[in-house]
């Protein structure tokens, strides 16, 4: 049987590599510091699905809710492997906290239709929450499996995973559909195919488009990203955005050491003799 | 009348026992108790878990809550999710915690989720407070502002949910100080049945292989840390040898675990365990904010570094600026030599 796959990816701030000021001097992120990226772990969310379709038949859905740019993860995810890819964009969805996101994207499943498994990454690495993947899974009322690492087997009804828990690794089973985080030690995520970067690098999702632009012709080709709006998936403005999120951000400060005077120590034998006595006298060693 | 408002905080358990992070959550909760005058309750969930009521009043809670049924025998999310919802729409906490452990930030959202309220993860600070919407102007008093860091440990922010109980968090395990045990005890252990059926487990478990914790860092009073800056895996053995020497454990950056120098099960960090010993050592470490996350409130920090700008300067309480392979050896030499 083909699995129907759903993988959650997010575009997010390479938050590993700040190299200037990651706030404006009026205590506002300063997003333009960082560029943004494909999630690490959604790449090994991917992967695990493309994996799946390989050894028994799925089709694997992309699916990314956020501004027109976030196409960019779409056309990668193209790039790796993914049979169909959707964004999820709307004004209204802005300042979404996790309740939020999680709210528009399971509305955006059950769109969608049937599906098998949902497959998420454990976190995202701008505000490292891990929160959408339950979230999400509350939602639709389904089963979730968190901190997978491998799928050891699935049938039309169940399936069975390894996933990290405080005491070791546990090898569980459920019926599906079931919504499973993913790890970043599943696999290694393909590389992008150069046969599909050809095909899909002009692909568009239509708000990526300048006006008049001629989205038939793309879509003619196969290369218009499918878009969806709040009405499309029916969510009103209340439950979604900043309206739809119950966390406030009340404060934000970059991160500045504390910049304590720090006593220097001289790298030599009595530099050294000195410190540890210092210590021994303050009763540290015991 | 039931007492509205009180704090919760979710009791994990292992193997008969409270894990360690749950009771410094409790300990945190108690304090935040204190501020807002009202009572501090622990929740135990599972199969014969009242035995461990008495030991969770003896941490500090006031309350214990009993959910005490068959079917939460193991830790499943869908049916803890239900039976800890039931408990709370009842009796309506103001502010609800969990350690985020494992177990605890799988469960967390799934509660959050269905009680459409807000979370806050991995958070390493609490307080009461208040807060002002800036569109409406209205003023919060008494709400809890929780404080995490963001954006891979590059900023840190302060959340609130102003109106909707009960507030929730999650907490870092390391963070929080464990508080004081006493003797007695007193206070109420209320056995409240939980109404869940076998239907409700969705997950069954078929393998469980168990490793343990496997390195108590947490527990360690003298830390010796080494990064990429130690080089080779024969020169990070020099920091095994020194831990050995003072009494303490070995840890690593991430850098020095991607260089196989070391198991991850070392790493301190942001994505490894936060530490608080009395003394860190940190050799050929830079001072990335990922790694700063997890250990700068050790008590003493000495930072050897052969680049007078590293950052871990910054946090550091003796710097020695100098190369970790040369002065390492005269740590191990003159302690040995002072402490005979
Ligand atoms: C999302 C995310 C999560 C992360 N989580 C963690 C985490 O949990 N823990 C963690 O540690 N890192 C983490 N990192 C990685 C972190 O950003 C840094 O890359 C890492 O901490 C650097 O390790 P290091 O200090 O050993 O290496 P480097 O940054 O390479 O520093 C090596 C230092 O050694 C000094 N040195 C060189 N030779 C010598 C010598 N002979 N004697 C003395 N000093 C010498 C150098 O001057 C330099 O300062 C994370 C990164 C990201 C993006
Ligand atoms: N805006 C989004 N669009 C699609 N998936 C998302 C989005 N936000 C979060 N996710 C998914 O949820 C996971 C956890 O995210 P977080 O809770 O933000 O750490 C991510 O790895 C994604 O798989």
């Amino acid at each position: 049987m083909a699995f129907s796959i759903i993988v959650l990816i997010k575009q997010v701030p390479d938050t590993t590599a700040v190299c200037t000021q990651v706030m404006k001097d009026d205590g506002t992120l300063n997003r333009s510091a960082l560029s943004a990226v494909f999630n690490p772990e959604d790449m090994n969310a991917l992967e695990l699905a493309l994996e799946l379709r390989d050894r028994c038949g799925a089709t694997v859905t992309a699916l990314t809710m956020g501004p027109a740019h976030a196409a960019e993860v779409l056309r990668e995810a193209l790039y790796m492997g993914a049979d169909r890819a959707i964004l999820l964009t709307d004004r209204i969805f802005a300042g979404s906290d996790t309740l939020a996101t999680s709210l528009v994207l399971s509305q955006a499943i059950r769109h969608f239709g049937a599906v098998d498994l949902i497959l998420c990454g454990r976190e995202a690495i701008d505000g490292n929450t891990a929160q959408v993947g339950p979230q999400v899974a509350e939602k639709l009322d389904m089963n979730q499996i968190t901190y997978v690492d491998m799928i050891e087997q699935i049938d039309a009804l169940k399936c069975s995973c390894w996933h990290e828990v405080e005491e070791g690794r546990e090898l569980v089973e459920s019926k599906l559909p079931v919504l499973l985080t993913v790890m970043a030690n599943a696999n290694m995520p393909r590389p992008f195919s150069a046969k599909r970067i050809m095909r899909f690098k002009n692909a568009k999702a239509p708000s990526e488009l300048a006006p008049g632009a001629a989205m038939e012709e793309l879509a003619r080709c196969g290369l218009l990203i499918e878009e969806w709006s709040a009405r499309t998936i029916g969510v009103d403005a209340a439950q979604c955005g900043l309206a739809g999120s119950p966390t406030r951000v009340q404060k934000i400060e970059s991160v500045v050491l504390a910049g304590k005077n720090f006593k220097k120590i001289a790298p030599d034998d009595d530099g050294i003799r000195q410190l540890l006595e210092e210590l021994i006298a303050d009763y540290t060693f015991d | 009348m039931e007492q509205e408002g009180e704090v919760w905080v979710y009791i994990q358990h292992q193997g008969k026992d409270v894990v360690e992070p749950s009771l410094e959550v409790l300990g945190k909760a108690c304090e935040l108790a204190a501020a807002l005058k009202v009572s501090v309750a622990g929740i135990l969930a599972g199969e014969k878990v009242d035995v461990l009521a008495e030991k969770v009043l003896m941490y500090g809670a006031q309350k214990v809550y009993v959910l005490q049924s068959r079917h939460l025998e193991a830790y499943s999310p869908v049916i803890y999710a239900k039976a800890l919802c039931k408990l709370i729409r009842s009796k309506r906490p103001a502010i609800f915690l969990t350690a985020a452990t494992l177990q605890g930030r799988d469960l967390a959202p799934r509660i959050a989720s269905a009680l459409r309220v807000g979370l806050t993860a991995d958070c390493t600070d609490l307080k009461i407070g208040s807060y002002t919407d800036h569109k409406t102007r209205q003023e919060y008093n008494n709400i809890l502002l929780q404080i995490r860091p963001a954006w891979g440990g590059n900023i840190i922010a302060t959340i609130v949910s102003p109106q909707t109980r009960p507030q929730m968090a999650t907490i870092r395990e390391g963070i929080m100080k464990m508080p004081p045990q006493v003797r007695s005890s007193r206070g109420e252990i209320m056995h409240i049945p939980p109404d869940v059926q076998a239907g409700d487990i969705k997950t069954t478990v078929l393998k469980r292989i168990l490793t343990g914790r496997r390195v108590n860092l947490k527990a360690a009073g003298i830390i010796v840390a080494g990064g990429a800056g130690m080089g080779t895996k024969d020169n990070f053995d020099l920091l095994r040898q020194l831990a050995h020497a003072l009494g303490g454990e070995v840890a690593a950056t991430r850098a020095a675990v991607d260089a196989g120098f070391i198991d991850h099960e070392y790493q301190v960090g942001q994505t490894g365990i936060s530490v608080r010993p009395k003394l860190y050592i940190a050799c050929g470490i830079s001072g990335a904010v990922q790694h700063l996350a997890g250990m700068q409130e050790s008590g003493k920090i000495i930072a050897v570094n052969t680049d007078p700008d590293a950052p871990i300067f910054s946090v550091a309480h003796y710097g020695i600026i100098g190369d970790a392979k040369d002065v390492v050896p005269k740590l191990i030499n003159t302690y040995r030599h002072l402490s005979h």
